[in-house]
């Protein structure tokens, strides 16, 4: 931990990959810190970057065609960018742990549970065959997977999604880790289902004093379990503020726009769902200016000819847009439904 | 389990019987017969000879007798090899067509797998190109060219190694090595595509997340996923290369039991014929119960029932 109490302060991170169809800047100059049991949402559609900047925490770029070439990321005062191989794998699973999108093919389907769990405490905690299976027993349990005892021998193909997602949960925090990065955990999940895995979430990490780092398209998801947002778009960070306010007053067009697709059944029954016009761009072949100008609804032109600056709403809270301030202050002046 | 080996134990039968007729048919349809040569015996002795095998009843009754000892085990007696049993000839040529079939996949696959692997970990490295471009070379050249080419370079070249027969191990190197190229090749391809499609898999991502070094990363949880291909190709591959022992004994003159297949071909030998051809089909039909067998005990997420 530095002096400000940052678990991770990631500075201007760059992520590219090389492909054939020329250099993909995946993420591009992203900053942010995590503060110690704290939750830091991070938003975007497909394709934003969100997933890039977590592996590139955790060095799990494919490389190549991936590179991280520029930025620092300072875990617990540490540049992770910095250390060898050997020693970013004492990071991993032990100090920082994840856990994926889609519990059916993130678990080895040729181990047992048990071993798969079992060999984590091995490895970083120097567990004994023995105290690494009780402790495998006990993490399920915490899980809430009923009858661990005896479903800790069964392969991942015997459980249902759901409780595949408990145990990638329960191997991920075997360790107590410090951090821990959740990629999308209830993306490929039934509705009800993905309520119980977040509020285990949240229990696990109130009691484990965890921070967390929650990646989602889902705004619903990221209101309720975090303290800061940060909204990416190909690549960027397009803005970055207190949950609260990033509800309130969004000071981004895109956010803007995120925050209007949310469905509303109470107040929007019978409306046709709102939708961001156009998909999100080739982050190979970015135009001239803003990346998000071909959707946005008050785009001008200086939107086309410059890119738009990292704009200082208020005490953390950031925008990147030429407009900030006026779309700040309209999200201020009007409710949402009058804006857009 | 048990009742799924039962039942592929069981269902052996028919198709061996059904291969067994086929084979016999298509002897039979050939024009022809075993006493069609240019020493024409004097009429009643062919007769005689003919009672004796039976080969003066109508042909269905024929047919019949066949079958009736085809399941006794019993292929009676080789029509060129006087007073010899098919079972005792198949008994004694066995052993020479086992060693090298066998030594040719243990090879095949010890240099396959380990290439496939290390191509498959160094993608686009100067030795992945290399082993495959290789591969690819072992997999168009047929073993009736490449021996000869080994003969000609370590027999004839450069005397290092005998250049047929059958004798001590230097005898085997040559044939075992043409008999190995292509599967060699095939599995090292294999294993190199399987291999890289497992490391990109969800679960590997995992592993590597959890801080395990590379090496038990392939180790424990890439090879498995990996070498299923390899498995499913076993099958095939050990039928096609009770086939290449044919052309490889030829080549190298060794006294096989594929060598003695071609004779008895050529011979017009029926008996011995279909003694080989039942015994090859059975042979085939039990490796590929084990290869299915062996799929469950890598992947547990297949049933048998």
């Amino acid at each position: 931990m530095d002096k400000n109490g940052s678990i991770l302060s990631v500075n201007d991170l760059k992520t590219y990959f090389q492909t054939e169809d020329g250099m993909v800047k995946a993420v591009d100059g992203i900053s942010f810190k995590l503060e110690k049991g704290e939750t830091l949402g991070i938003v975007g559609e497909s394709g934003s970057g969100k997933s890039v900047t977590n592996l590139s925490v955790m060095r799990l770029i494919p490389e190549p065609p991936g590179k991280i070439v520029g930025g620092e990321i300072i875990f617990d005062g540490v540049d992770v960018r910095k250390l060898s191989i050997d020693e970013v794998r004492k990071i991993r699973g032990r100090r920082i742990a994840m856990i994926f999108q889609d519990p059916m093919t993130s678990l080895n389907p040729f181990l047992k549970i048990s071993t798969q769990l079992m060999e984590v405490t091995r490895l970083h905690l120097g567990h004994t065959k023995e105290q690494a299976y009780q402790h495998a027993i006990k993490m399920l349990k915490t899980v809430g997977i009923p009858d661990p005892e005896s479903r800790i021998n069964n392969y991942p193909h015997e459980f249902s999604g759901g409780m595949r997602q408990r145990v990638m949960i329960a191997m991920a925090l075997s360790c107590d880790p410090e951090l821990l990065i959740a990629d999308e955990p209830t993306t490929a999940l039934d509705v009800t289902i993905q309520a119980q895995i977040l509020e285990l979430i949240k229990d696990l990490k109130a009691r484990m004093g965890t921070s967390v780092i929650l990646i989602t398209h889902d705004l619903g998801v990221v209101a309720g379990m975090t303290e800061k947002i940060i909204v990416m778009y190909a690549g960027k960070v397009f803005e970055q503020a207190r949950t609260k306010e990033l509800f309130a007053s969004p000071a981004n067009p895109y956010t803007k726009g995120l925050l209007k697709s949310v469905p509303d059944p109470a107040h929007e029954q019978g409306k046709e769902l709102y939708q961001i016009p156009g998909l999100p761009p080739d982050v190979a072949h970015l135009p001239v200016g803003c990346p998000f100008q071909e959707r946005c609804y008050r785009v001008e032109d200086i939107c086309r000819r410059e890119f738009p600056p990292f704009v200082q709403i208020n005490e953390g809270h950031h925008s990147l847009c030429h407009f900030a301030k006026e779309v700040y202050a309209e999200s201020n002046a009007t409710t949402l439904e009058e804006q857009i | 389990m048990l009742g799924f080996i039962l039942r592929r134990l069981l269902i052996i039968i028919p198709m061996a019987l059904l291969v067994v007729s086929v084979t016999w048919a298509l002897i039979r349809i050939a024009p022809g017969s075993f006493y069609s040569n240019e020493k024409t015996l004097p009429p009643a002795i062919e007769a005689n000879i003919k009672r004796k095998y039976g080969l003066d009843k109508p042909w269905y009754q024929q047919y019949f007798l066949m079958i009736s000892n085809v399941v006794r085990g019993d292929f009676g007696d080789s029509l060129k090899y006087q007073g010899e049993s098919v079972n005792d000839i198949i008994k004694r040529h066995l052993p020479y067509s086992a060693t090298i079939g066998a030594l040719a996949y243990l090879v095949a696959l010890m240099v396959g797998l380990s290439a496939g692997i290390v191509a498959s970990i160094r993608q686009n490295s100067g030795f992945d190109y290399g082993s495959m471009a290789t591969a690819m070379l072992g997999l168009s050249v047929p073993n009736f060219v490449l021996g000869p080419i080994l003969v000609l370079v370590f027999a004839l070249g450069v005397y290092w190694l005998p250049p047929a027969r059958w004798g001590g191990m230097s005898n085997l190197i040559l044939p075992v090595l043409t008999l190995a190229a292509i599967y060699m090749a095939y599995i090292a391809r294999l294993t190199r595509a399987g291999m890289l499609e497992v490391m990109r898999s969800d679960y590997i991502r995992t592993a590597r997340a959890k801080g395990l070094s590379e090496t038990s990363v392939l180790l424990r949880h890439g090879i498995r996923g990996g070498l299923i291909p390899v498995v499913s190709y076993t099958g095939p591959a050990l039928a096609g290369l009770l086939a290449g022992t044919v052309v490889v004994e030829k080549v190298f003159a060794i006294p096989g039991l594929g060598n003695i297949f071609i004779q008895s071909v050529l011979n017009r030998d029926e008996p011995l014929t279909l003694g080989i051809v039942a015994f090859l089909s059975i042979l085939i039909m039990v490796f590929n119960l084990i290869v299915d067998i062996s799929y469950g005990i890598l992947d547990p997420r297949i049933r048998y029932d």
